[in-house]
């Protein structure tokens, strides 16, 4: 009974905190950009313009709720779900301190593959159903980008899992004790950054939604809420990577003093920053750019690594 | 690769910069007096409408939004009898101000002027006079060009050269 009290706990507590960490996001976005653009951002509404979320949400929610005429209309409906819906399934996976998990799966890795995969059923979905060529050509670009990077993802992680000698990623940040992977695998979490990028489709190759080329890609004919859910997904897209990231390579919730759950809440942070710095400065590549720059330059990239991270392994023992 | 980092480094440089915004409401930007806002119609040195009615701003205005109708005091001297300008179509070019002979009609550093009814935007003579001389202190238009008074005509006194025959190239 105590067992079931507790992870029902945690589940509570992990939606209710990757929401409202996804809303803060949005304004942390915002104040970011603004800094480094030599602005302000929001700092009207609440101290600091904390609550301009909020305003935001009420705003969102207010709004009229269309359904062009010409939409497939229950894909239309269904697919903004989709991507909020995957990119929450694959949280269960995500160790944020010993014990501190919805599921620890022995293939806590494959399950988190699996679900991200998922997620461009939303993009591809909503880009079709919206019948606009506009948002047909997003959901192109999405699924090809999608199912380039979505390789490099697994073939990054590989080398991790291959140190680790584990699927579970409880094991795996437990392998990290003597040294992050980081380190061994510095190759492994460049491919994985940028693959991170091109999965929660964030600016610099952020080319499913190109603003400046196809009004707003996948999402052009959404409105109201079901606009912000695909933006929420987005939002969560960032927390998720982020915190696979701080997991995978650099030792989940290892540090000296601070408690577990501290340690990942600022690692994570860390590259959450990180990932909006890249929106800050990066131009966005051409489409055929970031195709040739993925399958021939990461993907041999990413089999090298895994190469050699093999032959080491098989070396020492 | 490198340009790729230096440019996020750059980025990231810029927030030790000082911000570009002013907080508007809060905090009023600073005008410069050759700033095109509110246009007013000044008044001379002696307290009179520097506006001699003659025109030439309806006309030169690209938007058509100065009205006016000229008459005359017991004098002979010519004013405004109404003056309005419609500042929900003036675009504060200037060119009122360029073509204005005697200095009356200027424009000034207020941009505050929004209005919830469009009605409100049309000013009249009244609202625009003020009581000031504006940019210019110290001119008064006949001091320099002279007026015919009863039984003398402009340049005839002894102190007087007379006055710039227009229709002549001879100096």
């Amino acid at each position: 009974m105590g067992e079931v009290i507790k992870s029902l706990l945690i589940i509570v507590g992990l939606l209710l905190g990757i929401l409202a960490m996804a809303g803060g996001l949005i304004w942390l976005e915002r104040r970011l950009l603004a800094l480094w653009q030599d602005r302000y951002g929001p700092n009207r509404v609440g101290p600091f313009g904390l609550l301009q979320t909020l305003a935001d949400i009420i705003k969102i929610v207010m709004k009229e709720d269309w359904i062009p005429p010409f939409a497939d209309k229950p894909v239309f409906v269904v697919a903004p779900a989709i991507t909020v819906t995957t990119m929450l399934m694959s949280f269960a996976i995500v160790v944020f301190a010993p014990g501190i998990t919805v599921v620890d799966l022995g293939i806590g890795v494959l399950f988190f593959l699996a679900m991200s995969s998922l997620g461009v059923y939303s993009l591809v979905l909503g880009g079709w159903s919206s019948n606009n060529k506009y948002s047909l050509l997003g959901g192109l670009r999405a699924a090809a980008q999608m199912l380039s990077y979505e390789l490099f993802v697994g073939l990054s992680l590989m080398g991790v899992v291959m140190l680790a000698g584990s699927f579970n990623v409880q094991d795996i940040v437990e392998a990290q004790r003597p040294l992050w992977f980081c380190v061994p695998q510095v190759v492994g979490l460049g491919i994985f950054f940028i693959a991170g990028l091109a999965e929660t489709h964030r600016l610099p190759l952020d080319l499913p939604e190109a603003d400046n080329e196809l009004v707003a890609g996948y999402h052009s004919e959404y409105s109201g809420m079901k606009f912000g859910l695909f933006f929420l997904g987005e939002y969560i897209g960032i927390i998720l990577i982020s915190s696979l990231i701080t997991t995978f390579f650099f030792g989940g919730w290892l540090g000296p003093w601070l408690p577990g759950i501290v340690w990942f809440f600022i690692k994570t942070m860390v590259f959450i920053v990180g990932f909006i710095a890249l929106r800050a400065s990066l131009p966005r590549p051409r489409y055929d750019q970031l195709m040739s720059f993925a399958w021939k330059l990461v993907l041999p990239l990413a089999l090298l690594n895994l190469i050699v991270t093999g032959g080491i392994l098989l070396a020492r023992t | 690769m490198f340009s790729l980092i230096r440019t996020v480094w750059q980025v990231l440089l810029h927030a030790f910069r000082r911000r570009a915004t002013i907080q508007y409401p809060d905090q009023k930007p600073r005008m410069r007096p050759r700033w095109r806002g509110r246009i007013i119609l000044s008044r001379d040195p002696d307290g009179g409408e520097r506006c001699v009615a003659c025109y030439l701003c309806a006309v030169a205005c690209p938007v058509s939004c100065i009205a006016l109708q000229s008459t005359q005091d017991e004098t002979g001297r010519r004013y405004p009898e109404f003056f309005r300008i419609n500042f929900s179509r003036c675009i504060f070019c200037g060119f009122c101000e360029e073509a204005c002979p005697t200095y009356a009609i200027q424009l000034t550093t207020d941009y505050e002027m929004s209005e919830y009814q469009r009605r409100n935007l049309v000013y009249e003579k009244e609202d625009l006079l003020i009581d000031g001389q504006g940019k210019y202190p110290g001119y008064n238009y006949y001091r320099v060009a002279g007026v015919s008074i009863g039984g003398k005509d402009k340049g005839e006194s002894d102190e007087e050269y007379p006055p710039v025959d227009l229709h002549t190239l001879m100096p």
